[in-house]
């Protein structure tokens, strides 16, 4: 049966190839230019762009713990310089007591986000196997390991003190306490070292900046915490969070005004938005509310000031983390290094 | 031992791909997806944390004639097989703060995978986007330069399945005078517009694994201006210390002005 020639020809097709063949005998060579697929025209690798788009430098992944982390361990290590200060010069025995424990908290909450991040805790430890002078990350896990023992350390002795009076401790207290000023100035500072030694352009960008930032940052949002803990008479704290505000004001400004591409991800975008807000919140509008509150004593004001510089503190971190993200997506960025020169140091022909 | 090193002939790549099969096959990498790119026919796009290998697909403007085409549709290709670079002066090794990231006998930049705590500092240490997490894993990877097979004797994986030989390994002095043999040699055939992409010059310091590529290295997203990270540690620090030093003052300033 395969053998009988069975099958009905398909006369329309067969009707149209005629049809397209006496076309073409009259019409000559055809010189369409192809059918246009789907998705036309492609993209197409180029030098500005680079390899059709795609980012040439790795996003950063770390998690929201830590920008949070960034936050608390500002806040902390700006509060033991606080705590060390008073010690020294204020008669204000609650404040020392309340900055010392403020410092104290920060450190194992700091331990405890780095550590969520990581995923598997005991990997922290793997930390502190080595220490490297050339790796911020390096650095910082040391000072937090030394700032956390230091900080407890001197909040221990200072309810030892209170509980004991007769108990000779208060050397364990200045010293640990002293030391716990010293590192925690790394604590506020070095998270601006730690982004700003990368190759994400937007940070690399800042290097000279970001530390200072975030110190005054860092300070700024200690000296809100305390105040909502209830030391809203200490004139010293007012004038810390004018300063810090002052600064943080300035910083806006300078990010406003700079003309830079590299700079989009601070203005542009969600990033761009989480990065103005946090300076409002942290910068101008503290320091307005704490300039009112200087001439009129109205706490509530002051305590308004406190909560804005919080929530801008933690906002700028976030938006400084998410520009990051932001700029390693740039794919154009990292390759117009030197668009203006023709010299291309890394080739060699 | 001596410094070995890759050069990645990319005149020669036919894009088959091998390279990425072998690395994926000896290294055990899991898949990376499989998702349609529209980027020619690369739907890998880059190197990552299961992409130690991975073949660009630059579509060209064709030279008329040249393969027989009209010119009108067809692109014309040129492939490059990409890999970690392992550089004189590495971002990752400097930024691990673990000591994970270690300088091999031969060269190799490598990743030790049960020191490495997950920190992803390297990542954005990289200046080539070489290095990167796995978010399920946690940690860190990327090529290892075979480093275990390089210690049998034998040639990395990429560099033994690719049929070519557009992949070379040998020792890295050898590979940069052949380099330049190779440019000469294309030169006298009239392909005058290759270049060894090499980052010599800059603070990277030189590459292991070195280009020899048609056209601007900027379209195999290769940067012109790859800088190592811990050129900007001077400037940081500086401002870290300004900052502890201002903090301290005003701090001290605020408390002594209350008194008054």
């Amino acid at each position: 049966m395969s053998n009988v020639a069975n099958r009905i020809p398909d006369f329309e097709s067969e009707r149209r190839l005629a049809e397209i063949r006496s076309k073409a005998s009259q019409s000559g060579p055809l010189t369409a230019k192809g059918i246009v697929p789907v998705g036309a025209p492609f993209p197409q690798a180029n030098p500005q762009n680079g390899y059709y788009g795609v980012p040439l430098l790795k996003e950063p992944q770390w998690k929201p713990e830590i920008p949070l982390y960034f936050f608390v361990g500002g806040a902390a290590g700006a509060a033991a310089v606080v705590a060390s200060t008073a010690n020294w010069i204020s008669r204000d025995r609650e404040l020392v007591r309340s900055a010392r424990w403020l410092a104290a908290a920060g450190g194992p909450i700091s331990a405890a986000l780095l550590t969520k991040d990581l995923g598997v805790p005991s990997r922290f430890l793997n930390m502190l196997r080595v220490f490297k002078a050339q790796s911020p990350m390096s650095v910082g896990a040391w000072t937090l390991s030394a700032f956390s023992s230091f900080a407890a350390a001197s909040a221990f002795a200072n309810l030892m003190q209170d509980k004991f009076p007769g108990v000779p401790i208060s050397f364990l207290e200045n010293t640990s306490g002293l030391l716990a000023a010293a590192t925690g100035t790394v604590m506020s500072s070095y998270t601006g070292v730690l982004i700003g030694a990368t190759v994400i352009p937007v940070w690399n960008n800042h290097v000279g900046t970001l530390p200072m930032h975030f110190a005054a940052s860092g300070m700024n949002s200690a000296v809100s915490i305390l105040e909502l803990m209830g030391h809203d008479n200490s004139r010293a704290l007012n004038l810390l969070g004018l300063a810090a505000s002052a600064y943080e004001t300035t910083e806006g400004v300078v990010i406003e005004t700079e003309q830079s591409r590299v700079n989009k991800p601070l203005k542009q975008g969600a990033s761009g938005w989480t990065v103005r807000i946090g300076g409002l919140l942290s910068g101008p509008l503290p320091l307005a509310l704490r300039l009112v509150y200087s001439v009129t004593g109205n706490k509530k004001i002051r305590r308004a000031a406190a909560i804005s510089s919080i929530a801008g503190s933690l906002l700028t971190r976030f938006g400084w983390l998410s520009a990051g993200r932001a700029s390693a997506r740039d794919a154009s960025l990292p390759l117009q290094a030197n668009e203006l020169d023709d010299v291309r140091p890394a080739i060699r022909s | 031992m001596s410094t070995t090193g890759f050069l990645t002939d990319s005149t020669l790549c036919i894009g088959c791909k091998a390279c990425e099969v072998a690395c994926k096959e000896w290294n055990q990498i899991a898949e990376d997806g499989f998702e349609w790119s529209g980027n020619s026919y690369d739907n890998t796009q880059a190197l990552g944390h299961s992409t130690w290998r991975h073949v660009k697909f630059v579509e060209n403007t064709p030279e008329i004639g040249i393969g027989g085409n009209s010119g009108e549709q067809l692109p014309a290709w040129s492939f490059s097989s990409d890999v970690c670079k392992h550089c004189e002066n590495a971002g990752c090794l400097e930024a691990c703060p673990t000591g994970a990231i270690v300088r091999m006998e031969f060269g190799a930049v490598y990743v030790q995978p049960d020191v490495c705590n997950g920190c992803s500092y390297c990542v954005v240490s990289c200046p080539f986007g070489v290095v990167q997490r796995n978010e399920e894993d946690g940690r860190a990877f990327k090529c290892t330069f075979c480093s275990d097979r390089q210690r049998a004797g034998l040639k990395p994986a990429c560099a033994q399945a690719c049929p070519t030989e557009s992949i070379k390994f040998g020792q890295l002095d050898e590979l940069r005078v052949e380099a330049q043999g190779r440019l000469k040699e294309l030169e006298a055939r009239g392909v005058n517009d290759a270049v060894v992409y090499d980052a010599k010059d800059t603070s990277v310091g030189g590459i292991h694994a070195f280009f020899l590529l048609r056209g601007d290295p900027r379209t195999y997203n290769l940067p012109p201006q790859p800088e190592v990270p811990t050129t900007y540690l001077k400037k940081g620090w500086t401002s870290a210390a300004i900052a502890a030093g201002s903090m301290l003052a005003l701090t001290l300033l605020s408390f002594l002005g209350e008194r008054r």
